[in-house]
């Protein structure tokens, strides 16, 4: 009857106003439960992109290496039992052949934002008496900040490599006592040596690369490594960090060499964060379902106390699916409004963490969070609602009306 | 003159409770009632007798377990539960005993509930009929007033107001001025026989008090689920 929802709302409402004591309780619950959950997602997503954007922005998401160098084991004939004794083969520096093309074909990937070759090796460093063993780093600047914009993180000069330049961390100056315009001698064995003037210092905030990585110009790197025109390394980033690993099996299975992805290498910290989501997820659930047991109690004694009134609404002619949309429309208002109310109240305190809190990093509201947890509220409070609305919409009218 | 038209017809009725249970009780045995247009009927009977039971089966708040209800002409046990509901809008009034009305609401709305359950957000036209039967029943001032601030007398006469905004063609009521004292019943009551007369509805009402019976132009008995005289009887 009159297709539209008009005297649904009209009744919903009217019911809601009219126990408006019982309606504001169960308010206060669902707007304490969706600030809960809005507020601990945000926190958390937070924490976690922060710690992401930490660990990436130091790393390459994956990084394309030559594949092992492994024994061939000649098979042994037919019906021969062999025992090898087999021992691991020593890893030398070895390049990646033909990265030209490599490089060529990562760079069309859709879903790979940034190339980089790289050669890389190990030397020592030295500046008077004083010594470390470093890593040196031969990049194309442009390719590579791209991939890990250490720029970013200089605390002193520019990020200017050129030949006879080099860029080093912080604790490798400290160690060695550089400074901008400071001479490194660079030494990577069998005689091959080299001195650069020191025209940045970079602090990315890991002690193993601020302490150890030497950047260099690609073609001065591969002198000193003795590998003319090679690089033993291709870094890159891709658009989904997620889907790293992913891309990573696609990339190996693709090119032939090994790719590491940064979820690979990270795997305890990846853990970490899953099982931190996971945590989040439990205390989201079980917050919701309590949220949603109590709409549904509520909305339960509702019924009961209004049994007469459905009673006699139904003996005017009010058909069942009507009783039941109203209790529906009542479960799925108090979602509504606790939801919008609770997701202002986590915005608020968001606002108030970042600017009152720790200041360790800052909690970023995304756009989707608040309607996204409003919807989802919307939905159970109309779920919890059904049973309830089922049990109204059944009453028998004659019993109903008798009721006292 | 025409034949007067039909608006109700029983034949056989009969209400068993509780059937294959142990509790089981027949509590209307075989009832053949008609009611024509225009027709103001009284039904009496002792407590327990079956006269709630019978108006309930009438109003299709229930159906009978054996027999057939006619309403309009029309055969009615076999319809289903929305077609029950939506027949009773459109065709019946009620007015209970107690609980009239609903307390959420003001009383202009629970004149107007009938019809917003028929179409939805009521129009002028609705709005001014039921202003009309609020003035009619003396209570014009009370539009805007919340159920609950009206006297019994009061919302007894919004209840009959609220069953006669449909303009259905048979009203019910159940002992409507069993709560009242006697100047309020009879005014009450009063309201049945002028409403009878300008709606020309089929009313039936019941009722203990022989007084007001008596100013009906039929009465029906019930004893013990049977109807046992029905001087005046079409
Ligand atoms: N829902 C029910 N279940 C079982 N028995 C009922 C029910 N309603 C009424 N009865 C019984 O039916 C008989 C008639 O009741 P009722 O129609 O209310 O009588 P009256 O209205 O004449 O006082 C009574 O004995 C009552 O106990
Ligand atoms: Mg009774």
């Amino acid at each position: 009857m009159g297709g539209s929802l008009w005297l649904e709302w009209k009744i919903a409402l009217r019911f809601l106003l009219d126990n408006y004591l019982q309606t504001l309780l169960i308010l206060v619950g669902i707007t304490v439960g969706c600030a809960v959950i809005v507020f601990i997602t945000a926190l958390v997503t937070g924490l976690q992109s922060n710690v992401i954007a930490r660990t990436l922005g130091t790393q390459a998401h994956i990084r394309m290496l030559p594949p092992d160098e492994v024994n061939r084991v000649l098979p042994a004939p037919l019906g021969l039992l062999a025992l090898d004794l087999e021992n691991p083969r020593p890893q030398r520096l070895r390049s990646i052949s033909n990265w030209q093309d490599v490089r060529d074909v990562l760079d069309r990937q859709p879903d790979i934002l940034a190339v980089s070759p790289v050669v890389s090796g190990p030397a020592m460093g030295r500046r008077g008496v004083a010594r470390a063993s470093v890593a040196l780093l031969g990049i194309d600047p442009v390719r590579y900040l791209r991939v890990v914009p250490v720029a970013d993180d200089l605390i002193a000069g520019r990020f200017e490599i050129g030949a006879g330049h080099a860029v080093v961390g912080k604790e490798l100056a400290d160690d060695l006592g550089l400074d901008l315009g400071d001479k490194l001698r660079l030494d990577a064995g069998e005689g091959r040596e080299a001195i650069v003037d020191i025209t940045g210092i970079f602090e990315l905030g890991v002690r193993e690369l601020d302490a150890r990585h030497v950047y260099l110009d690609l073609k001065q790197a591969q002198t000193l490594l003795d590998l003319p025109g090679a690089v033993t390394v291709i870094d890159t980033k891709v658009a989904d960090i997620f889907a790293a690993e992913d891309i990573a099996v696609r990339l190996a299975r693709l090119t032939g060499l090994k790719a590491e992805s940064w979820m690979a290498t990270n795997g305890e910290l990846l853990n970490a964060l899953r099982s931190q989501t996971m945590t989040t997820q439990m205390i989201r659930i079980f917050v919701g379902l309590s949220v949603a047991f109590g709409i549904a109690s509520v909305l339960a004694v509702s019924v009961v106390q209004r049994t007469r009134e459905i009673g006699i609404l139904r003996a005017m002619g009010s058909p069942r699916g009507q009783i039941l949309r109203v209790f529906l429309l009542q479960g799925g208002l108090l979602g509504l409004l606790g939801s919008g109310v609770g997701g202002a109240l986590a915005w608020l305190l968001v606002q108030a963490f970042n600017r009152f809190g720790a200041r360790l990093f800052e909690i970023l509201v995304e756009p989707t969070l608040i309607p996204g947890a409003m919807a989802v509220a919307t939905l159970t409070g109309v779920l919890a609602a059904a049973v309830p609305a089922r049990r109204a919409a059944r009453y028998d009218p004659a019993v109903a009306i008798r009721y006292v | 003159m025409s034949e007067p038209e039909e608006v109700l017809r029983l034949a056989g009725v009969c209400k068993v409770y509780n059937p294959g249970t142990p509790q089981e009780t027949e509590v209307l045995h075989g009832i053949d009632l008609r009611l024509v247009r225009g027709e103001l009927t009284a039904l009496i009977g002792p407590s327990g007798s079956g006269k709630s039971t019978l108006l309930n089966l009438i109003g299709l708040l229930d159906s009978p377990s054996a027999g057939e209800l006619y309403l309009q002409g029309r055969a009615t046990r076999e319809l289903d539960d929305r077609a029950r509901t939506r027949l009773r809008n459109e065709a019946i009034g009620f007015v209970f005993q107690f609980h009239h009305l609903i307390p959420a609401f003001s009383v202009l709305d629970n004149v107007l509930m009938p019809l917003m359950i028929r179409h939805g957000k009521p129009d002028a036209a609705d709005i001014e009929r039921a202003r009309g039967l609020l003035a009619e029943v003396g209570l014009e001032g009370f539009a805007g007033k919340k159920a609950t601030e009206l006297s019994g007398g009061q919302q007894q006469r919004v209840a009959i107001a609220r069953a006669l905004v449909t303009h259905p063609a048979l009203l019910l009521a159940d002992e409507p001025t069993g709560n009242l004292d006697t100047h309020t019943a009879e005014n009450v009551f009063e309201l049945f026989r002028r409403f009878n007369a300008q709606f020309g509805c089929a009313v039936l009402v019941v009722t203990h008090d022989p007084r007001l019976a008596a100013g009906c132009l039929r009465t029906i008995e019930l004893v013990d689920g049977r109807i046992v005289g029905a001087p005046g009887a079409p």
